[in-house]
């Protein structure tokens, strides 16, 4: 098999390697630029090297409430995936059958996912406003407003992360083998018991795959969130907020911020993953030499 | 924790077990399709209560009245008139709905025809040339990494590149090949072309891979011994077997790209009109059912953008 690669092989390998850095340079570009020095500005060069634009950023002083806003965005981040978690596997369960709506349900999670999301913001916001005007019509009326983080933010955050999740529990339990759960029950397991200690350590990875989806896309969510947040903002409004008035370096500090915290989620996310899959691997071949 | 699948698979030990097991269960038996209902239903609660519920009333509120401050709930089309106004009176010339349109699909078709070009050969690239397992997966990784992280930061990250001063004009002044920086890399057609090919190249890349690597290996090599040249498999094999890849792909890229008014927003220095734009500024003005009105204008036209690609590829039996 040792035979030498093809043309090709290079020409597309250089391809990839300059998607790549189209990809990241830009991003590591402002991770960069946001320890300018004190006296820097939106560009390169450096004008000296300092944590003063990140630093700015934690004293409060400086152009957003970082603080407040970050604990409402990680709040509802943790929620978000946490449902979508959930929800997902449930629902992935349920899809290992036939059952009526199946395809309704499909096909409402495929929409959910290329209707615009400007769309399904406005629709929310509209629901949210006639829910306000009929509560105040008929039962109170100093009532001020249903719309909220955790009510509409929550509802348009999981119409994008619930498609996510609801495809990657398809990929799962399209390779999933129904045979070690047979053979589970056929040496006396209760379904919760199968469930719990077959399908789920099988599937635990790609379970945390869709945590890892569930954050991230709620923590960066934007166009959703735009119409439908309420009277506060995330983070990420915050910082498209800034992208019109800002002249100085605080905003690559709050980006490299906000990238900090997807980076770690995500190096959390795949690094237990990686642990996960390594055993599943190892114990899977002891239990392979046992039984054949 | 207790999930709710946890509850129900205790309620129901019928649940995964074959309709011949015949042993006996503690618990009451629930009816297969009930206990499908409470996996399901959960989600599909969400759904209808933030995606379904939410555009039918877009659709109905896109029929009501609207003045300075407030909606008025009675039949008005004045939603849908405010938005085409002067289009018959403005002929042969396109009147403002109309030019936003056009920039809206020229837009998409620039940013469709560069991300299938780059997805392809990324996908080919992957499912052909990396033989080794962890390889790919590892340069699969690579490139999904930046979707997990802001889109606004990776559109500002174009600013201290693109920007009067920055690294592109700078190098290219100080080589000689310019006197003045260009003024069209930032905030311009360029800048969001730019970004979004950007943003959402990786929605082409993962379908498209996922075909690709359904291909079965013997096919190609076929190909090859029967005398075909590389171009002639990659026209006639590789294509046609990798189009469910490349629909699915164009239609993610397609629907983002309509329906953007962020991406076009921040990079196009708020100066470009799109049709996602246009439902943000009215609603700003808070004239909501000029809002709807124009969403579902958007909703129709990607509608049967969608209806027209869903012909080529049944996208149920891809996924």
């Amino acid at each position: 098999m040792k035979e030498g690669r093809p043309r090709s092989f290079y020409v597309l390998a250089i391809f990839f390697a300059a998607y790549v850095l189209f990809l990241y340079g830009p991003m590591i570009a402002i991770y960069v630029l946001s320890f300018q020095g004190p006296s820097g500005g939106l560009t390169f060069p450096m004008n000296g090297v300092s944590t003063f634009w990140i630093a700015k950023l934690f004293q409060g002083t400086g152009i957003v409430d970082l603080g407040a806003a970050f604990r409402r965005s990680l709040l509802l981040g943790t929620i978000v995936m946490i449902v979508t978690v959930v929800l997902s596997v449930a629902a992935g369960m349920a899809f290992r059958r036939k059952f009526k709506a199946q395809s309704i349900l499909f096909y409402s999670a495929i929409a959910s996912l290329i209707v615009p999301s400007i769309i399904t913001s406005l629709g929310i916001s509209l629901e949210f406003r006639i829910i306000d005007d009929l509560i105040k019509a008929h039962w109170n009326e100093n009532f001020e407003t249903s719309m909220g983080l955790l009510t509409s933010g929550l509802g348009a955050h999981l119409t994008w992360t619930l498609p996510f999740g609801l495809l990657i529990m398809f990929a799962i339990f399209n390779r999933f083998d129904p045979r070690l759960e047979e053979a589970a029950r056929d040496l006396g397991a209760t379904p919760w018991q199968a469930f719990r200690h077959v399908v789920l350590p099988i599937i635990l990875p790609s379970v945390i795959g869709i945590g890892l989806f569930g954050f991230t896309l709620s923590w960066d969510e934007l166009a959703r969130s735009s119409q439908a947040i309420g009277a506060v903002n995330t983070l990420p409004l915050d910082l498209q907020g800034l992208t019109t008035t800002v002249t100085n370096p605080d905003i690559y500090a709050l980006g490299t911020v906000i990238s900090a915290v997807s980076f770690t989620v995500i190096s959390l996310a795949l690094g237990t993953i990686h642990v996960l899959n390594k055993r599943q691997a190892a114990r899977g071949s002891d239990a392979g030499k046992g039984l054949v | 924790m207790d999930t709710s699948e946890d509850i129900l698979q205790q309620a129901s030990p019928d649940l995964v077990r074959g309709p011949d097991t015949a042993r006996r269960t503690k618990a009451a038996r629930l009816s297969p399709s009930f206990i499908s209902w409470l996996q399901a239903g959960p989600m599909m609660l969400v759904f209808l209560s933030f995606f379904l519920i939410p555009l039918v009333f877009v659709v109905i509120v896109s029929f009501w009245d609207y003045n300075e401050y407030q909606l008025l709930p009675t039949f008005s089309g004045r939603g849908y008139t405010d938005t085409f106004e002067g289009c018959i009176a403005q002929l042969p010339e396109l009147c403002t709905i109309g030019r936003t349109y056009v920039m809206t699909l020229k837009l998409c078709f620039l940013v469709w025809a560069i991300t299938l070009f780059i997805g392809f050969w990324v996908a080919y690239f992957l499912a052909f040339h990396v033989k080794s397992k962890t390889w790919q997966v590892g340069l699969s990784l690579l490139c999904t990494i930046p979707f997990w992280t802001s889109n606004v930061i990776r559109m500002i990250a174009w600013i201290p590149l693109l920007g009067r001063n920055g690294l592109v004009n700078s190098g290219l002044v100080k080589s000689g090949l310019i006197n003045h920086p260009l003024e069209w890399l930032l905030f311009s057609e360029f800048s969001v072309v730019l970004a979004l090919v950007h943003l959402f190249t990786f929605f082409m890349v993962v379908p498209i891979f996922n075909s690709m690597v359904r291909i079965d290996k013997s096919l190609i090599e076929a190909a090859y011994d029967a005398g075909a040249t590389g171009f002639q498999t990659l026209v006639n094999v590789i294509i046609p077997l990798a189009k469910p890849g490349i629909v699915i792909g164009s239609i993610f890229v397609i629907t983002i790209v309509m329906g953007d008014f962020i991406t076009i927003g921040v990079m196009g220095g708020q100066q470009i009109a799109a049709a996602g734009k246009i439902i943000e500024t009215r609603v700003n003005a808070l004239q909501f059912p000029a809002a709807a009105a124009n969403a579902v204008i958007l909703l129709v036209i990607t509608f049967l953008i969608i209806s027209m690609m869903s012909r080529i590829v049944d996208i149920k039996k891809e996924l």
